[in-house]
């Protein structure tokens, strides 16, 4: 079955020369520009929405339906393409940019036709020298070939698309934020409502942003058809989907598969995809879609990756990434990594995510270097249930953006599933202090438990 | 150091005049002024206010809020290594600290000859390639011990300098817009519906079917 999928966004990636214009041309590239130069914009949105192509950001939301949310006569409208891609675990807008750049681009240039965006901004995390300077390349090269610009291919239709890049900060990935940092601004997320980007967005104008991935799908839509597209994939999820599967497994790699139809067991034990678990290792556990998503476990494994299965499950694909954890695995070390990630990256912006993602990180370090107490496990529960009240999937909003429940996503999965490990940390950390309490300084020991009563 | 060479400022004008509004320009200069001198100097950021016209606070404010702005100065290289969870559960961590041993310095900071700068870093977007690591944002994927004091030893020798520039070189290839074939930025008052997206006018040859009547309801 996995032969005959078609590689909508990753078929030229076997190719030397995959980024050149030449190459691009070569295989297809820019004539769905011209087929939907021919027909009207809101007849490229139609495809689009028969598609159901859902973003690929994280959120999962339909892009034909979001591109209609722009109100009516409201000019100008801005694109702005998310490559920010800095979810832990997820590797594929990388792999677009520095290996298809052409492909996106043509996204790029046929929504700012379908929406009547007047100009487009390219924006890439800044770690990422090599995908800048293919784009740049591609951007180029594109221009002078006449593809983007003024009067694209003879037609009344004109638009800039601008390269632009990051400076390091995973909140910048959030829509709004990721908007404000294209403002020249610290990236702090905007309040939604009022600031939905599609009624008031950059420069507090309509503004459809999209994630890389989701934009390289359009020119296969635009040239084959949404209903062709439709026609892979089950239920909300069609199409195909890439997918990074990292951690212990044989052959860790970025596949791109049908979605809604594929299950994790395909992809981390596929011989063609991951090739199963390490050697002499067994699962322990996984991360469905990043680092904000809540954990799976070997009971999940035939699910399909389709988007309300997951979602029902309790869990979300989120940007994409599996991230695979066997028996070798120390929970509460996995646990502390992933919440850590967060406590450095919240903006600081709303209290419970600021102040909790901080004393989250703090207790399971605490636990970790031996130093937990009893009540330590309560006390992380409590702290997590302030940041996501009631544990519920999806998460309460308590927080501007869900940076702050995503925290919580890994405690509340593995404090379920492997309490033991946490208390045995806790009580060999008790044991180990016991043995040698006449040589340790009391006084640092008494500053962590003062810490702690704050918390 | 240092205000922009005048090479530079021209470069800054061009990039300010892709956008719409001035500040938009603001990070984009600021990584020029770290590709200038390495890292952001307090007279750089001052000049980049002038022209962008902002106080020079604010470019502060922005400056310091992103992780890749180094506000003194740093090593000729800068090596970040990721130690989250995909690389964690690969040996992120092992390999970090075999990097601190080898240098001699801990994360976060530079040896005494100026050359290297460690940092812990998030993920980069290689989790499949664990561990990883970049040096000035060119990546090394699957990397062993070994080949690590390889690199550090071929960096030192200057075997890499095509390869690897100094901090502060991101994108050695530059977009460049050209007056004759630009559509031009837009401004956010500009209010007028891009022609395009006008409806059809008068009946032309041969209308498609499908346009129907939402077409003339806007
Ligand atoms: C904390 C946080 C980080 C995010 N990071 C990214 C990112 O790196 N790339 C991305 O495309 N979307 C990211 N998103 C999702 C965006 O907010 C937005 O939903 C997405 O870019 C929309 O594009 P799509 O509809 O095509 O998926 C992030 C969301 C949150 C809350
Ligand atoms: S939830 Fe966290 S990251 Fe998101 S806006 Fe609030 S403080 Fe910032
Ligand atoms: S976790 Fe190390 S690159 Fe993603």
């Amino acid at each position: 079955m996995a032969d005959q999928v078609p590689q909508i966004i990753t078929g030229r990636f076997g190719y030397e020369d995959s980024h050149t214009l030449a190459r691009y041309e070569a295989t297809g590239g820019y004539q769905a520009l011209r087929t939907a130069l021919a027909m009207r914009p809101e007849q490229v949105v139609e495809e689009v929405k028969t598609a159901s192509l859902l973003g690929r950001g994280g959120a999962g939301f339909p892009a034909g339906v979001k591109w209609g949310f722009c109100p009516q006569a409201v000019w100008p409208r801005y694109l702005v393409v998310n490559g920010d891609e800095s979810e832990p675990g997820t590797y594929k807008d990388r792999l677009l940019l520095e290996k298809d750049p052409h492909q996106l681009i043509e996204g790029v240039l046929l929504t700012s036709y379908a929406v009547g965006c007047g100009q487009a901004f390219l924006y890439v995390r800044g770690e990422m020298a090599l995908a800048q300077e293919r784009l740049a390349q591609a951007l180029n090269d594109a221009y002078a070939a006449g593809y983007i610009g003024r009067n694209i291919l003879g037609s009344d239709f004109s638009v800039d698309v601008v390269l632009h890049w990051g400076a390091g900060a995973y909140i910048v990935g959030e829509e709004t934020a990721l908007i404000e940092s294209l403002e020249g601004n610290r990236g702090m997320p905007r309040l939604k409502p009022p600031f939905f980007p599609a009624a008031k967005g950059l420069y507090l104008q309509p503004t459809i942003v999209n994630n890389v991935e989701t934009l390289s799908n359009i020119p296969w839509i635009v040239a084959n058809g949404g209903a062709a597209f439709a026609e892979l994939g089950a239920e909300a999820s069609r199409g195909t989907r890439m997918f990074a599967v990292s951690g212990h497994v044989r052959n860790p790699g970025v596949f791109e598969v049908e979605f809604g139809v594929t299950t994790f067991r395909d992809v981390i034990y596929g011989e063609q995809y991951a090739g199963g678990i390490r050697e002499g290792h067994t699962l322990k556990a996984f991360i469905p879609g990043g680092a904000s998503a809540p954990w799976f476990f070997d009971e999940h494994l035939d699910l399909p990756l389709e988007k309300g299965a997951v979602d029902r499950a309790g869990s979300m694909l989120g940007s994409g990434a599996i991230v695979v954890m066997d028996d070798s695995t120390d929970a509460v070390k996995a646990c502390h990594r992933v919440v850590r990630f967060f406590a450095r990256e919240s903006c600081g912006k709303c209290t419970p995510c600021r102040e909790g993602t901080t004393w989250l990180e703090k207790i399971l370090k605490r636990i970790l270097d031996g130093y937990g107490r009893p009540s330590d496990l309560a006390l992380l529960l409590d702290v997590a249930d302030n940041i996501s009240p009631g544990f519920a999937w999806p998460p309460k909003q308590t927080t501007i953006c869900p940076l702050g429940p995503s925290a919580v996503s890994p405690i509340m999965t593995a404090v379920e599933r492997f309490r033991v490990e946490f208390e045995d940390h806790i009580r060999r950390g008790m044991q180990a202090q016991a043995a040698q309490a006449p040589q340790q300084p009391v006084a640092v020991r008494s500053a962590e438990v003062r810490d702690a009563a704050h918390g | 150091m240092a205000r922009f060479t005048p090479d530079n400022v021209e470069l800054a004008l061009e990039i300010i005049d892709r956008y719409p509004v001035r500040k938009s320009a603001l990070i984009p200069l600021l990584h020029l002024a770290q590709e200038q001198d390495g890292y952001v100097a307090e007279d750089a950021m001052a000049h980049i206010a002038e022209l962008v016209g902002v106080t020079p606070a604010e470019v502060l404010g922005t400056a310091s809020f992103y992780e890749m702005f180094k506000l003194h100065p740093v090593g000729r290289y800068v090596i970040n290594i990721c130690t989250n969870i995909s690389c964690q559960l690969l040996g992120g961590e092992d390999l970090l600290h075999h990097a601190e041993q080898t240098l001699g310095v801990k994360a976060g900071s530079t040896t005494p000859d100026g050359l290297f700068t460690i940092e812990d870093v998030e993920c980069i977007a290689a989790c499949t390639e664990a561990p990883c690591l970049q040096v000035n944002y060119r990546y090394r994927h699957r990397i062993t011990a070994e080949e690590f004091d390889q690199l550090i030893e071929d960096l030192r020798a200057g075997r890499l300098t095509d390869e690897v520039p100094a901090h502060g070189v991101l994108a050695r290839v530059r977009q460049r817009l050209v007056p004759t074939s630009r559509a031009g930025a837009v401004a956010p008052d500009d209010g007028r519906e891009p022609v395009w997206m006008a409806p059809p006018t008068v009946p032309e040859p041969a209308p498609e079917a499908p346009s129907g009547p939402s077409a003339g309801s806007v």
